[in-house]
């Protein structure tokens, strides 16, 4: 009989790669996904910090928007792609230079948040006019659909769902990409460029998920399998699973979608101001906007700040923070830091009680167990600006 | 009802280990649990003095992925845990037999011992999962 958890669940081009290196597989986000190989979490976190770590995120949803007019005409086809996407956005798409990549939020009319997505311009003028767009795994459906109700008859959705997106992250990812991409490392901290790899088209971006250096590569399957097998027998590289994945970026004090921020929280409360550039901000012209930057100028109830249990108890998500045995807040991301040796976590508190140093009770199974609240990151971030 | 004289292992098919000694019984979890959790980072373990019937929760055991409760095998009333485990519960991931016990009970009813698997029971349980 079929294990009811494992069925209609997909599997990424890379499947047999994970058990042959002797993945514990899990369903997550509709798929069949590693969470750990047999190093084990803690390991596998801290090879990513040394050496290099691979992950298999051809879950998530990489894809493609074209103006339905067709690509190509240079800055003004890259002028009018940026304007539709703007309408859903409120990052500063237009300015975006040729390679160039940014985080940003997908926003609801209320400007609450329904997902985070790095958008990519391309290189070349002939590209210009489309746009690369990554979106997290478990909302890309919904995602992809909110593209084509809002941009049908403008622009074009190509998903690109089917190929191979890993990352290689970690302070040796440079010197095993740069063996198989030469010149890749010259790129900068959110930027891509194209390769040919057998006859392939791939991109390469210089961006990631754990606070480290590295890369993410979206390539078909026939190239990008055996690149990835190949990969694997560096001795400086080893596959790593979501548990180190979710330890690495929330020690890196990276959200992720879903919990540390949803539709009911804005760019401000999440701490994701930044995002939104001052040309974007004078225009007041995304989903939202008028939410928003009267959050950003009279505050917001509550806050996302970095958490440090004092004690060794971690606090898990959902974990209700105290004030004197009043609710203040709740961890939304919780769990060990094998990097720095002792419990991190993240969460909303009211915005009084947001300043580094305060201290604050998580209750963890009825038991007040003080922490205090923290700046993030909790590791220095290693990017190449 | 055998009267245990000399030190004798048991296990639940919750993967904890059970060593009965006169009216005193030893608990920690199995290598089988312990390598299903990955690297433990922190175990809540009872006050002693603490009591508990047969399945209540009795500890904590918390990896970096998730926290797991940890039953408690007989009834009985804790009469000491492993201070050693507060500064290094990693000690249950590299001794789960030895260093890396929980706490010691001091049983209720020894007749519950009976419903326990002994060694080869619990390598036959193991073998079918």
């Amino acid at each position: 009989m079929s294990d009811p958890t494992t069925e209609n669940l997909k599997r990424t081009p890379l499947y047999d790669v994970h058990v042959e290196h002797g993945a514990k597989l899990v369903p997550f986000a509709g798929y069949e996904m590693p969470v750990q190989y047999s190093m084990g979490v803690k390991d596998e976190h801290l090879w990513t910090r040394e050496q290099a770590g691979l992950f298999d995120v051809s879950h998530m949803g990489p894809c493609f928007l074209s103006l339905e007019d067709g690509i190509g005409g240079g800055d003004e086809a890259h002028a009018k792609i940026a304007a539709l996407v703007e309408t859903l956005v409120p990052s500063d798409i237009a300015g975006l230079k040729e390679g160039q990549a940014r985080l940003t939020v997908l926003l609801n009319e209320d400007g609450g948040i329904l997902d985070d997505l790095i958008i990519t311009r391309p290189i070349g003028e002939a590209a210009q006019g489309s746009l690369y767009i990554v979106v997290n795994g478990a909302v890309k459906d919904a995602d992809w659909a909110l593209f084509e109700r809002s941009f049908q008859g403008k622009a074009v959705l190509t998903r690109a769902d089917d190929r191979i997106l890993f990352a290689l992250q970690g302070p040796k990812a440079v010197d095993v990409m740069s063996d198989f991409f030469p010149g890749c490392e010259e790129l900068k901290f959110m930027h891509h460029m194209p390769f040919e790899l057998n006859g392939t088209s791939c991109i390469v971006s210089r961006c990631g998920y754990t606070g480290e250096d590295g890369f993410e590569v979206l390539v078909k399957p026939e190239a990008g399998l055996p690149l990835v097998n190949e990969m694997l027998t560096d001795e400086r590289v080893k596959p790593i699973g979501l548990g180190a994945r979710d330890s690495l970026r929330l020690e890196a004090g990276l959200c992720l979608y879903g919990h540390d921020m949803d539709p009911t929280r804005d760019p401000v409360e999440a701490d994701l101001a930044w995002v939104i550039q001052k040309v974007r901000r004078e225009r007041a012209d995304f989903p939202g906007a008028e939410r928003i930057l009267k959050a950003r100028t009279e505050g917001t109830a509550e806050k996302r700040v970095g958490i440090r249990p004092l004690e060794r108890a971690p606090a898990r998500e959902g974990t209700m923070i105290q004030v004197d045995g009043q609710p203040v807040g709740i961890v939304t991301s919780g769990g060990f830091g094998p990097s720095v040796d002792h419990p991190v976590a993240m969460g909303y508190v009211r915005s009084d009680l947001a300043g580094p140093g305060t201290k604050i009770d998580l209750m963890v199974r009825g038991k007040a167990r003080l922490a205090e609240v923290v700046s993030l990151p909790f590791v220095p971030h290693n990017y190449k600006r | 009802m055998t009267r245990y004289t000399q030190p004798t292992t048991f296990y639940t098919k919750e993967h904890e280990w059970v060593t009965v000694h006169n009216d005193l019984a030893t608990v920690g979890i199995t290598h089988y649990a312990e390598n299903q959790l990955g690297d433990i980072v922190f175990v809540e373990l009872p006050d002693v003095g603490a009591e508990f019937a047969t399945g209540d929760d009795m500890a904590v055991v918390e990896s970096v992925k998730a926290a797991s409760d940890v039953y408690a095998p007989i009834a009985g009333k804790v009469v000491e845990v492993n201070a050693v485990l507060a500064d290094k519960p990693e000690t249950v991931n590299e001794s789960p037999r030895e260093k890396g016990w929980f706490c010691v009970l001091e049983i209720k009813d020894g007749a519950e011992i009976a419903s326990l698997m002994d060694e080869e029971a619990y390598k036959a349980f193991c073998e079918g999962l």
